[in-house]
């Protein structure tokens, strides 16, 4: 099932190209996963061509730096939109958590400890969400979308200015850079702690999504929640567990924003779960649930990371139109999906 | 008038759907007077003539929420959601600002007419776009107006150059700042657009096909209606109420603040839909509610900045709000409710049984 197998290399390209085709017929929803891999690498051999020292190391790394917290947003979002439902929560619940977060180190709470709180109060917001959805039938929109407002709130409620993280506070660590390769020049590989959690993020998610009966049952769900239920699977439960699982990882992708940046301030993550629906739905994950690849979801944060670092490169382009294009790019990709999906009606 | 028809009455209109509202809005004041006993004093403006006070600011404060609720409302009958009219609000406020600014005629009511058309021209289309993403190609309405609400900012601030512009013209001004036999301008405008939707929905059938579309809309399409068009025209309708709501919201400091001008305001407007008692599953709708909810919104604004508590935390007490409206809703809730109230019998029942099993 997974868009990796389409890409494995083979002997023969012609092979590839067979095999790919033959998955498109068989599976039509793999086209937007697969249409997403070929943007992601267009958009490396132009940003190359056009303005050079994209396909190099420090390039490449810092793109995974500055997007671990997006990649871990956009596996939580996968989940969610897998059973159908949406997650609007997750920014402002980066707002408040690393708010409290900060506030608590600098209160001299011990760094594991305030990394569990921190976790912690994503998982509460995503365990009232998913009562509200589960026991109450609120519509997920509605009931993430309260969640956000009360996060924001919540974060304005603690602090209206940025709060500093201690500069010796052992949080930091987790943005420390480390060099892996030492290139010439500045051309080295480096990698920071919070991307080996990002990328262990990732791989879980990948486990429990495509090789365990849990994930079995979350895209059940999507595809049909009565006839899940007529199975006997626990429909209710993995409800539930979903928001809380996309809480938990959105108050994580708090800590490793803000052992990056240092600060926390009310007004972070405005627009992220866009960012973050947008980042799954570019990778192959359809709205109306069932279909979704972590994978593809982690290809479209890095899709979205990328336009970042073209439109700073080619600075012709006026960065309020970011919002703009990723609008745009989420837009084709949801036509892309419409199409296909009504084909198959 | 017998007791029995006074508590029917009573009953009547307990049930409506603005009744709690108005309780809120009533609790809500109490506090603002138990804080400071001269809150509802309204006094009159010796030189002008004009009424002052808070009761009046609320008012005027209302008026935009009432604007982008009347639209939310139509919207959320038809079983879809706007999430795009914060954002419209910001561009319709960009697009009066910029071309105010370019035309430069202050005194000019010419100029501030085609300001405002010009506006309302944009949030149209743009709410048409919403429309055909949801009419036509088939998209769940809450991804449509997302991806709306996401460029919507952005394309106030292409329109702008990222600037906050301000600009100058009197009769644009007076629309927020102005006074109309001694009431604010701004509340008249929206009393009047409130009752002309709701004149136009309500004489109509076109409340009730909308209605029919949200409640399922094969069903509605068989019985002879067009999804397609009505929705269409709500969306559009949603989009120029958003232009108005920014029109107002930018007029009454004559500067558009893209980042702020509208921002969040589509909590505001689902909320006051839902505390005007509508199921936010669609298929029904209650303008008056959507009023009340809209007066209740701007009292709730209004006195968490009185009770001293930063502006940027009142989301906070809207989500509670919301949330609370959400429960009230639910099914489960209200079955609560109801086996509560069947107990008893129930239990004097078995008890009868009881009894005659012992005889």
């Amino acid at each position: 099932m997974t868009a990796l197998t389409a890409a494995r290399v083979r002997d023969e390209p012609v092979a590839i190209l067979d095999r790919v085709r033959r998955m498109i017929q068989a599976n039509p929803s793999v086209l937007p996963t697969i249409a997403s891999v070929v943007i992601f690498v267009g958009m490396v051999v132009y940003g190359e061509v056009a303005y050079g020292r994209i396909l190099q190391a420090s390039t490449l790394s810092n793109l995974l730096i500055n997007n671990a917290h997006l990649i871990v947003l956009a596996v939580a979002l996968t989940f969610v939109i897998i059973t159908g439902g949406i997650d609007l929560s997750v920014g402002s619940i980066i707002a408040f958590s690393s708010v409290a977060g900060v506030m608590l180190a600098n209160a001299g709470w011990n760094a594991i400890a305030v990394m569990v709180v921190m976790v912690g109060i994503g998982a509460l917001f995503g365990v009232v969400s998913g009562v509200l959805i589960r026991y109450f039938n609120v519509q997920p929109f509605i009931a993430t979308l309260a969640m956000m407002f009360l996060g924001r709130g919540l974060a304005s409620l603690l602090s209206t200015k940025p709060e500093r993280l201690g500069e010796d506070s052992p949080i930091r660590w987790i943005g420390v850079q480390l060099k892996v390769v030492d290139g010439p020049k500045v051309n080295d590989l480096v990698i920071t702690p919070a991307v080996i959690i990002a990328v262990i993020v990732v791989l879980a998610a990948f486990f429990v999504l495509h090789r365990t009966r849990t994930g079995r049952t979350v895209y059940a769900i999507g595809g049909s929640e009565s006839s899940a239920l007529l199975m006997g699977l626990s429909v209710q439960r993995t409800k539930v567990l979903v928001y809380v699982i996309s809480g938990a990882l959105a108050g994580l992708a708090a800590v490793l924003y803000t052992a990056r940046l240092g600060t926390a301030q009310n007004i972070t993550g405005i627009g992220w779960e866009l960012d973050a629906i947008a980042a799954a739905v570019i990778g192959g994950t359809l709205l109306t649930g069932a279909y979704g690849y972590v994978l593809g979801s982690v290809i479209g944060a890095l899709v979205l990371g990328l336009m970042n670092v073209l439109i700073t490169r080619d600075g012709g382009i006026p960065p309020e139109m970011t919002t703009i294009i990723t609008g745009g790019i989420l837009l084709v990709f949801v036509l892309l999906q419409r199409a296909v999906t009504r084909k198959k009606e | 008038m017998t007791a029995a028809s006074r508590t029917s009455l009573w009953r009547e209109l307990i049930h409506k759907p603005f009744f709690w509202g108005i309780v809120a809005i009533l609790a809500l004041l109490a506090l603002n007077v138990v804080k400071d006993p001269a809150y509802l004093a309204m006094s009159v403006n010796p030189n002008n003539g004009n009424l002052v006070g808070n009761l009046i600011d609320i008012l005027r404060q209302a008026a935009p929420i009432m604007m982008i609720a009347i639209g939310m409302s139509l919207v959320i009958a038809t079983g879809g959601i706007d999430l795009s009219v914060g954002s419209l609000m910001a561009v319709a406020g960009a697009v009066s600002m910029e071309f105010l600014n370019a035309a430069g005629d202050s005194g000019s009511v010419g100029v501030a007419f085609a300001a405002a058309g010009l506006a309302l021209l944009i949030t149209a289309i743009l709410g048409a776009v919403n429309g055909v993403l949801v009419a036509y190609v088939g998209l769940q309405p809450f991804i449509a107006t997302l991806v709306l609400m996401l460029a919507g900012r952005g394309i106030a601030k292409v329109i702008t150059g990222g600037q906050n512009t301000a600009a100058s013209s009197d009769p644009f001004r007076w629309i927020s700042n102005g006074y109309l036999i001694g009431i604010p301008v701004v509340f008249i405008l929206a009393v009047l657009i409130v009752i002309l939707v709701g004149w136009v929905v309500r004489r109509s059938a076109l409340g009730l096909m909308i209605e029919a579309i949200g409640i399922n809309p094969k069903a509605s399409r068989m019985a002879g209606i067009k999804p397609k068009g009505l929705l269409l025209t709500t969306y559009i309708l949603s989009g120029i109420l958003a232009g108005i709501a920014g029109i107002m919201s930018v007029g009454s400091v004559m500067t558009v603040d893209i980042s702020r001008t509208g921002y969040q305001l589509e909590l505001d407007a689902i909320l006051a839909v839902v505390i005007g008692g509508a199921s936010l599953a669609g298929g029904k709708f209650s303008l008056s509610g959507a009023f009340v909810g809209a007066l209740l919104i701007a009292t709730l604004d209004k006195t968490v900045l009185f009770l001293g508590v930063s502006s940027s935390a009142t989301p906070a007490f809207k989500a509670i709000v919301i949330v609370v409206l959400c429960l009230l809703q639910s099914e489960r809730v209200r079955s609560w409710f109801r086996t509560r109230r069947r107990e008893k019998p129930a239990a004097s029942e078995l008890k009868t049984m009881k009894e005659e099993v012992q005889a």
